[in-house]
């Protein structure tokens, strides 16, 4: 996959880029706002990482010309400003995700794998399915091998996220934000104990468990 | 000192308002007078044409002889000096009339010949000024047919001196009035001036003089005062961030050094520099974690973020929380029991609320022995929407609670895991939606009350 990154800061590129080649990505990097701009509308990459504090135009500009140009490229904003309004300003600008500075590498990989697997219509599925997990979205219901399970409303949504990015690292983190709509991490770590019951709910008395912890990153639910 | 008159509001305004004075005291008597005036001198002129044009008739009916008698006639009574009949022959001789020559010392005005005459009044000798009309008749004589018009004088001079006091009148009165009242008004924007000025130097505790009356400049004043307050507010708020995330951010920024040195010191072989790397990373997290939830504390004391509060409910939020924390509850033996009320609209920062209450709930959560039970309120009391968090822990004695919600406090007693910022960011957020956050005793235990106002 083509990784455009726009980033001013020599180091932060570099760290970013060497990572993202060892994900397998080819990535292009422009230091300045304005360049970046132009190599984003002229040529195809399929996602932006871009910095909010640039020299030329900002981040957030980028975006919005980005999108009022109907690029629909995903984007994922890498920003020093890390507060739960910094985040809602960002998103509101047509980003698809928004990653505070300093952050985990394997944080980052987590979102660039979901952003860049994102399929444009997934409104439109009513079954998901996983190895003999599968979920009904219409009747809200799971079954395993055939076997009907029973989830409360939250554990739903949790393991539909899960579903949705099957095989993807999904970070603690992304889960608060994308299942609780939580933008903030709380003292203790309070998914481990909602992951360690749908895991309870789907994965036992079956050979193959199909939520695995990844260590140091989060959880992935996959078939083998 | 001449362009500082000049230039000061003072006396322009009361220039203006004198000048608008005067006109207004000027204007009417001016038309009264020339009302007045322009009457009178109509009635003269009429009387003149109306006693010509009967002489003429006279004439025509009688001829020249006829016409002496008849001025002579006219002018029988000496005391009627009002009227004034004069017939002359071709060379001005008076043949009949009551003037004893013809007058030559006056001017032609349009069809009007004015001219003065010396008259005894009560044994003195006035001057009178007339206007008349003259007709040439054939023969040829002259006719002198006119009026006395001192009355007129005498009118118009009594109205012009009244004019004249008026004005007088008016500007002595007008122009210390006007600068009396500019002075007031605009020794208060002065004032006001004067007190931003000292407000520009440095002294920011300075505030506007209020009056009791609320007027305009009262509410100018309370309007202006009520912006340095805020100003003031978010200054000092920023100050803090700044001077606490400094401070704050040493200790754990030092203890990282001191791991790091002591490694590079002591390490022997790579699986000791990838241990005290392993170590130097979770400390860098652990800082990291810190300087989120002190920026958001900092934030919210400094008041930054009520524009992005809406209409939230708080019974939604909490039962959120409540939903995120009850596995964890129950995983270390506890219950969680949450009483929620409908409707406990308020207005608030969702993600800001969710965080406090989770904080609360995370506290309870640490403190309570297994087996206990907290207990989550939401309960809408006429205008205030009270949410309580009670455990049953050791609680916070009553000395110890105003000292709690302070940063990095852990308070003897309370040695679990924590950075000590959980009661602040709850006591920031209390802050930032004017609520109040009472910290009680729940015997045993401690019950951490926010009490906001129902949206």
């Amino acid at each position: 996959m083509r990784i455009l990154v726009i980033e001013d800061d020599e180091q932060t590129a570099g760290y970013l880029r060497k990572g993202l080649k060892e994900a397998g990505h080819a990535v292009d990097w422009s230091k300045d706002g304005r360049d970046g701009l132009f190599m984003a509308t002229n040529e195809r990459y399929d996602l932006f990482i871009v910095d909010r504090m640039l020299p030329g135009i900002d981040g957030l500009s980028i975006v919005k010309v980005l999108r009022s140009e109907n690029v629909r490229t995903p984007i994922l904003i890498l920003s020093a400003l890390g507060q739960v309004d910094d985040r809602v300003r960002g998103l509101k600008s047509g980003a698809d995700d928004y990653l505070s500075k300093p952050y985990a590498f394997s944080e980052l990989t987590a979102r660039v794998e979901a952003l860049l697997r994102r399929t444009g219509g997934e409104s439109v599925e009513t079954r998901l399915s996983v190895a003999d997990l599968e979920l009904d979205l219409l009747k809200r219901t799971a079954t395993r091998a055939g076997q009907p399970i029973e989830l409360k409303p939250r554990e739903f949504r949790l393991l539909e996220y899960l579903m949705r990015h099957e095989g993807q690292v999904v970070t603690r983190t992304m889960l608060l934000e994308g299942v609780w709509d939580y933008h903030f991490d709380p003292q203790t770590n309070v998914i481990d104990v909602h992951m360690s019951r749908l895991r309870q709910k789907i994965d036992k008395g079956f050979d193959k468990p199909l939520i695995q912890t990844v260590r140091g990153a989060g959880y992935t639910l996959r078939a083998e | 000192m001449r362009s500082r008159l000049l230039q000061s509001s003072t006396f322009r305004l009361s220039l203006l308002y004198t000048v608008i004075f005067a006109v207004s005291v000027f204007g009417p008597f001016a038309f009264i007078y020339d009302e007045t005036v322009s009457s009178i001198d109509r009635e003269i002129n009429a009387a003149i044409d109306a006693e010509t044009r009967g002489l003429m008739t006279d004439l025509e009916r009688m001829g020249g002889a006829g016409l002496i008698d008849v001025v002579n006639e006219r002018t029988a009574d000496p005391a009627d000096l009002d009227a004034i009949y004069f017939l002359a022959d071709r060379d001005k001789r008076p043949l009949a009339g009551n003037l004893i020559e013809w007058p030559r010392n006056g001017v032609q005005e349009g069809r009007w010949y004015l001219f003065e005459i010396e008259a005894v009044e009560g044994g003195r000798e006035t001057s009178h000024h007339i206007r008349s009309r003259i007709e040439v008749i054939p023969g040829p004589y002259f006719l002198l047919v006119g009026r006395d018009i001192h009355e007129r004088d005498k009118v118009r001079n009594t109205v012009r001196r009244a004019v004249g006091w008026a004005l007088a009148l008016a500007l002595g009165l007008g122009i210390p009035g006007g600068v009396l009242m500019s002075r007031r008004v605009l020794g208060r924007v002065d004032r006001i001036a004067e007190t931003a000025r000292q407000i520009n130097e440095g002294d920011l505790s300075r505030r506007m003089d209020v009056g009791d009356s609320g007027d305009e400049f009262d509410r100018l004043s309370e309007s202006l005062n009520a912006m340095l307050d805020r100003i003031d507010r978010l200054m000092t708020g920023m100050r803090t961030v700044s001077d606490s995330v400094a401070h704050d951010l040493r200790s754990p920024l030092t203890h990282l050094r001191n791991r790091i040195e002591q490694a590079l010191r002591e390490a022997r072989d790579t699986d000791d520099y990838r241990k005290a790397l392993r170590a130097a990373l979770s400390d860098t997290d652990r800082v990291l974690t810190m300087f989120n939830a002190l920026m958001t504390v900092a934030r919210a004391e400094a008041d930054m973020g009520r524009q992005e509060m809406e209409r939230v409910d708080l019974g939604q939020v909490a039962a959120g929380v409540v939903e995120l924390y009850e596995p964890l509850v129950e995983e270390r033996g506890m219950e969680i029991a949450a009483s929620i009320a409908p409707d406990a609209m308020v207005r608030g920062h969702r993600q800001l609320l969710a965080q406090a209450i989770a904080n609360l709930v995370d506290n309870a959560i640490k403190y309570s022995p297994s087996g206990e039970r907290i207990a989550l309120t939401v309960a809408v009391e006429g205008a205030e929407i009270r949410l309580t968090v009670a455990d049953s822990g050791p609680g916070i004695a009553a000395d110890s609670r105003e000292q709690a919600l302070g940063r990095f406090v852990r308070l003897a007693g309370r040695e679990t895991p924590g950075y000590g910022l959980g009661l602040s960011l709850v006591a920031a957020v209390a802050q930032l939606h004017r609520a109040t956050l009472l910290l009680e005793d729940n015997t045993p235990g401690l019950r951490a009350v926010l009490v906001l106002t129902h949206a």
